[in-house]
């Protein structure tokens, strides 16, 4: 892509340069060591099945139903929330980690459509018709019950916000304690010169408001429903 | 809508304030409940006062340096093919705003939450050439409905109103036929704005976060309308006050779950999108095109001057949740889109003390603000610090109050002369007197006397009793 414009940045910046004082703005600040940590004491110690019953816990207050599974039972868990749901129509992400899970097979006998990454009219008007958005999850974050969704490529933004109802498929390896190991994964991207995903969603739960009155509303704009599916053996 | 709502007159403001009781019931219990949810957020971390004490050297650092982290940031969002416009006023920032509408002949224009986009007034701009703007955060979308009634809160903008209010609102414009209850309404609100996201022109966000070292920015959401906005539309242009901003991932962690915490008490919020330039190859949803579009609009003013830490804001609300004064008076009584205790720090600096020389005097100077801020703003330290301003350096005080003040300052300065008022005292105010309360004070007093009773100056003076003990006698008991 073309770089793009930027308009008026030396008028402002040499401004507000004049007001704190600053340094000319091209040479690179040193960022201070901070002096406390506390976000790294965070579930300190604790292990893989530790994190996953902080996790199911955390399930609770937000609204989400836990499962937890294997690979071998994994359609038949879907199969499970699908008729909790009383859905049948699905849209799930272009990943190949469906095909690892043995999984393509079981859904393309189901009334589900797999998000076309070069077809945007039709992904979307798909996706928002369906009952159900089914995706992995790329990191989970087991304090604030959180799955991240790197969406790039085939894994479209849509898939887990149209749908009234979002399953989470969440491999147990990437269960990790809470924010700042996502945000240190996403940091190492960018140390190695790598391209980030141009939208990462970090997602706790359906939607919710308390607009009104400060009364939580559980399902307003996006997912109404949500569930976690943590897959021991993935 | 501009920053400044509702009648020109604070007084009015404040009694208009004080006599609706459906809105001060209101506050009142979301004030309760935001404040326990806060306090449970924050004794679950256990160790609360580091997460403050990083969360305020994290923003110190980042304004001190904000030239250079505002470089980077575009320099970033230019690389990805993002357009980044830096407007130093709220007119240039629409002008920008409204070029962009035109040039992509956007009709229906889909927005999320913001306020630095109701501070330059940005929807009537775009109003302005034709264009349809829909609030789409259900609190907005409530308030835009009711006639634009003016947000009470940062956080949940229609915090006045009841469910009730609410239900007439969409009974009136949208012949709305169910109940009061939230579910209802909320869902109504979901199947009538879904339409207007999937046929929106030109998605607008606001940002609570960008972070300089990649070029992205966090938008704190729990009803999802904000990826929506990010989602669907084919251009999206953010537009973000200059100081929102943070160096790195690393420091984005720390503020938002300082935000979550601190506004609703939630570890996270539903939603935490971080936006990274426009769509790329080989991706279907998403905008093709991105416009960033950084405001001053009057925040350079602060920078360098004993005001600078209000710029650290992360726009939580929680001094607003815990403020005896709004409390009472409710968001409107303030005149400006930021209430509160922080409204009161921050609105005469984005305007000026003209319009808003009142609003530092709306506290009680508890304190109780700064206890909560999670990056440690000294706010009542800064309400006073505008209260000397407004009257040592900016003479606003009325003639009458500071001739008065200049006698007093004589009276106390000599000895002879404070003697001889303080035991005048009694005698002057026995005529006002009734039971040794003064009910209707005169000159100064009518303004204490109006909302409660003044006790008279007793006839004998401290002085007087202290000696006079001596004289008696009495020991120490």
């Amino acid at each position: 892509m073309p770089k793009g414009n930027i308009i008026n940045r030396d008028s402002f910046l040499t401004n507000v340069r004049d007001k704190i004082g600053g340094i000319a703005a091209d040479k690179p600040v040193k960022k201070p060591s901070w002096s406390v940590s506390p976000q790294k004491k965070v579930l300190e110690g604790y292990d893989q099945d530790q994190l996953i019953s902080v996790l199911r816990e955390q399930c609770k207050e937000i609204h989400t139903d836990f499962y937890q599974t294997t690979v071998a039972e994994l359609t038949g868990t879907i199969t499970e929330v699908m008729e909790e749901y009383e859905s049948e129509s699905i849209v799930y992400s272009d990943d190949p980690r469906f095909d690892n899970a043995n999984m393509e097979e079981y859904l393309q006998g189901l009334n589900a459509f797999k998000w076309d990454r070069n077809d945007r009219e039709n992904s979307i008007k798909i996706a928002e018709r369906a009952e159900v958005g089914i995706t992995f999850s790329d990191i989970t974050l087991a304090e604030s019950g959180t799955v991240v969704l790197l969406n790039d490529k085939g894994q479209g933004r849509s898939v887990s916000l149209l749908p009234a109802n979002y399953i989470a498929i969440i491999p147990k390896t990437s269960i990790v304690k809470r924010m700042t190991q996502a945000t240190d994964y996403i940091h190492a991207q960018l140390e190695k010169g790598e391209d980030i995903a141009s939208c990462i969603n970090f997602i706790t739960g359906p939607s919710n408001s308390a607009d009104i009155e400060m009364n939580l509303v559980v399902g307003v704009h996006g997912p109404i429903r949500a569930a976690y599916i943590v897959v021991d053996d993935l | 809508m501009p920053m400044h709502i509702g009648e020109k007159d604070f007084k009015k403001r404040v009694t208009k304030g004080l006599e609706d009781d459906f809105m001060r019931g209101a506050v009142r219990s979301a004030q309760g409940r935001l404040q326990d949810k806060r306090a449970t957020a924050a004794d679950e971390l256990g160790d609360w006062e580091e997460w403050r004490t990083l969360g305020s050297e994290i923003r110190s650092h980042t304004i001190e340096h904000l030239d250079y982290y505002l470089h980077q940031l575009s320099e970033k969002v230019a690389e990805l093919g993002g357009h980044v416009f830096f407007a130093e006023t709220g007119a240039e920032a629409n002008e920008y705003i409204q070029k962009v509408a035109t040039e992509k002949k956007a009709k229906k224009i889909a927005k999320s939450k913001s306020m630095v986009t109701e501070e330059i007034s940005m929807n009537e701009a775009l109003e302005d050439i034709g264009c349809e703007v829909i609030e789409t955060d259900l609190g907005e979308y409530i308030l835009q409905l009711d006639d634009h009634d003016p947000p009470s809160h940062i956080v949940a903008p229609a915090l006045h109103k009841n469910k009730e209010q609410i239900r007439d609102v969409f009974q009136e414009k949208l012949a709305y036929l169910k109940s009061e209850k939230p579910e209802e309404l909320a869902l109504f609100a979901r199947e009538k704005l879904r339409e207007e996201f999937l046929s929106a022109d030109l998605g607008i966000t606001g940002c609570n976060f960008a972070v300089a070292e990649s070029g992205s920015f966090a938008l704190v959401t729990n009803e999802g309308n904000a990826r929506m906005v990010s989602a669907l539309p084919k251009t999206q242009i953010t537009v973000m006050g200059m100081e929102r901003i943070v160096p790195g991932w690393e420091e984005l962690d720390i503020v938002v779950s300082l935000l979550t915490r601190a506004a609703v008490g939630q570890k996270l919020t539903s939603y935490i999108t971080a936006l990274t330039g426009p769509k790329q190859l080989e991706e279907a949803d998403g905008p093709e095109e991105f416009h960033l579009v950084i405001v001053d609009n009057g925040r350079s003013k602060i920078l360098g001057t004993e005001f600078q830490e209000a710029l650290h804001c992360i726009r939580c609300a929680a001094c607003i949740n815990v403020c005896p004064v709004y409390r009472h008076v409710g968001g409107h009584a303030y005149g400006s889109i930021y209430p509160g205790p922080i409204g009161a720090v921050l609105s005469p600096l984005l305007s000026d003390y003209d319009e808003y020389k009142e609003l530092p005097y709306a506290s009680s100077l508890c304190g109780a603000c700064t206890e909560v801020c999670p990056v440690k703003i000294p706010l009542h330290e800064q309400l006073i610090m505008h209260r000397r301003k407004i009257v040592e350096d900016e003479k606003k005080t009325t003639l009458s109050e500071r001739v008065v003040m200049r006698g007093f300052e004589q009276l106390v300065n000599s000895a002879n002369l404070y003697r001889t008022a303080t035991k005048m005292a009694p005698f002057l105010t026995t005529p006002f007197a009734k039971n040794q309360l003064i009910t209707k004070g005169p000159g100064p007093l009518k303004h204490w006397t109006h909302a409660r009773d003044f006790p008279q100056p007793a006839n004998e003076r401290f002085r007087d009793w202290f000696e006079d003990r001596q004289k008696r006698g009495e020991k120490n008991a």
